[in-house]
Parts: structure tokens; sequence; C-alpha cells
């Protein structure tokens, strides 16, 4: 029980911070012609920013199942790195049921914070955290396409920034603690500017609504890091076993 | 009406199914290094190339328009800072998007 409180006290502030995002979402759906009632299901039923905005946009645009399952895939793939990367902070005994629903919430906020825990992830408190995350994302939804004339473009526009912000605001604080991590965020904003800039390789970032970028900076990033410093472990082993040598 | 229903169970069942295959079916520690720091830096990777560069597009109407915006910038290089002093995610997301509304506003009476 104490677990499942710690988790609604942490997943709050992500709550609130979707809140702005999924009323975007709710705007947006509306004014491509969704209920507010579909626009709400299908935030209920993704938990997905980015798959979602394109989701939509592809619906309207009358595009083939084909053409929707693809772009969601990649724009989502993400998550398949996220829910590899939790599997390791769970305990391997934890049963199929508790980590399909846990599953069913691994949103980028949620996975940061879950992923920040110093100890393995428990179930009550990954219940917890994803809670009020996920009242927040339909009744921001809800809420957004209920009031889609009341607010002006401009200031729509304007809470499209707050999803990044916050992503901001999970990823400077431990890169302020570490080098490590500062390192492993520059090296995937370079990369990513570079799959959006350079001519030739931004196809990457044209393709299947920025998905294929995002994907493949994270990889090259992650795999460069763990490479830099799988270097500097055996450089180290072999200056001990040098040392003992002796 | 049927074919948006099927549309949005597409939609449903490929990021689930993206989600739940990992955490679902793999069960072992991984042992080997490389993959364990792997892992620890993917969090970190995904959030930042997802950030940037889009971040400085992200204040226009659809988040997609072709030309940075100064008010996205502005905001961005003021969620760095709040960040950097540790300021919490709603204080960072709120501020960024008044200081992206304040610039806005401010653009069209300056220039």
């Amino acid at each position: 029980m104490n677990e499942f409180v710690r988790g609604i006290k942490r997943g709050f502030p992500i709550c609130l911070g979707y809140i702005p995002v999924s009323f975007t979402f709710g705007l947006i759906a509306v004014k491509m012609g969704f209920t507010p009632a579909q626009a709400t299901l299908i935030s209920l039923t993704n938990m997905a920013s980015a798959g979602q905005f394109a989701g939509i946009r592809l619906i309207e645009g009358g595009a083939p199942y084909i053409e929707l399952v693809i772009t969601t895939f990649v724009i989502n793939l993400r998550y398949f790195l996220m829910s590899l990367s939790l599997s390791q902070k769970v305990n391997p005994e934890m049963p199929f049921y508790k980590r399909a629903i846990m599953a069913y919430c691994i949103t980028d906020e949620v996975f940061a914070l879950a992923s920040m825990e110093p100890e393995d992830v428990t179930f009550p408190f990954f219940g917890g955290l994803m809670l009020t995350p996920i009242l927040g994302w339909t009744s921001g939804t809800l809420l957004g396409a209920i009031a889609s004339n009341l607010l002006s473009p401009m200031m729509q526009g304007c809470m499209g920034i707050a999803l990044y912000c916050m992503f901001i605001a999970i990823i400077i604080p431990p890169a302020r603690k570490s080098r490590k991590v500062a390192l492993a965020v520059v090296v995937a904003a370079a990369l990513s500017c570079i799959f959006k800039y350079v001519p030739g390789i931004n196809v990457l970032s044209t393709v299947g609504g920025g998905g294929w970028s995002i994907i493949t900076a994270a990889i090259l990033g992650a795999a460069i890091c763990a490479s830099i410093k799988e270097v500097k472990r055996r450089r180290k082993a072999a200056l001990a076993a040098e040392r003992s040598a002796q | 009406m049927n074919h948006l229903y099927i549309c949005m169970f597409l939609m449903f069942l490929t990021t689930y199914l993206i989600r739940v295959i990992p955490i679902g079916f793999v069960r072992k520690k991984m042992e080997n290094l490389w993959i364990q720091d792997f892992i620890y830096y993917i969090p970190f990777c995904v959030l930042s190339a997802m950030t940037f560069p889009d971040v400085l597009y992200s204040t226009t109407a659809t988040g997609v328009e072709p030309h940075i915006s100064v008010s996205a910038v502005i905001a961005t290089a003021v969620a760095i800072i709040m960040s950097w002093r540790r300021r919490g995610l709603v204080a960072v997301a709120l501020v960024a998007v008044l200081v992206a509304i304040i610039v806005e506003l401010a653009l069209p009476v300056l220039f």
C-alpha cells in the first residue's frame, strides 16, 4: 500500500503535465471530425502522444489500414526499448498479468520516472505511478474536445511545447549529476539533429512521422555511450591485470 | 463508421503489442555489461532525441510547421535553465507555455 501511495505521489506531476498536451489532442481531434467520446476513447486505449496525433491525421486523410499500422508502429517503437528496459527493473518472478497491466501505461514520462527509481520497480508502485497520468490524459482530451472553440490557435500552438519541456525537466537534472548521462543526452540530440538536417540522411525524419529518426538516434546514441564505457572498462581491467602480473 | 472503429482498434493493438512483448516475455536479467549499459542509456537517449530539434518547432498550431519559431527557442532556453536549477516537471512545462504565449503576443507589437 505504501508503495502504491508513493507511486501516486510520483505520478501526479505527470498527470498535471499531460492535461495541456491531451487538451491539444482533444482540440485537434474534434477539428478533424472526431466526436469528443471518440477522441477520449483513442486517448484511453493508446496512451501515446505522438502516435495518436499521427494516427488521427492519417485516419482523417483516409490512409489505408497498413499505413496506419506501420506509422503507429514506427512512432511507438521507442516503447519497445522502454519496455525492454523496464523488464530488467522488475522482479523476474512477476506474473504475466501484472506485466500486461504495466505494459499498458509505458509512456515516455511514466517510464522515465520508473527508470529513475534506484531499486527494482514493484507492481503497486507502478500501479500508483500510472493511475493519475491515465486520468489526466483522458480527462484532458475530453476537456480539449469540449472546449475546442474557446482557445485561439496561437494559444493552442503554445501548449504544444509543454510535452517537450517535461522531457527537458526529466533529463537535465540527472545529466547535471552524471557526465555519462550528459554525454548520452548530447550525443542523442546531435544525432537526431543530423537525421533531420543533413541532406540524404534526413529521409529518416520525413518517412513515418519522425519515428525512425528517434529510434535510430536513441539506439545509436546508447550504443556509442555503452561502447565508450566498455572501452574504459577493458582498459581498466588490462591495467589491473598488468599490475597484478608485476 | 465501422471503418473508424477498426482504425482505432488497429492503433490500440499496434501500440499495446509493442509495449507488452518485451516486459511480458523477457524474464532473464541480462548479464552482459554492454547490454546493461545500453539499456541504462536508452531512456536519456530516447527523450533527448524526441525533444531535439522538434521542440524548436513545437509552438506552431500543428507542431509540424517548416520553420523554427522564436517563441519556442526562448521557451526552450527558459525550460533548460529552470531544469538545470532542478525545478519540477509541472513548473517547467507551465512556465515554458506562458513564456511562449508572451513571446507570441509581444512579437507583433515589437516588430
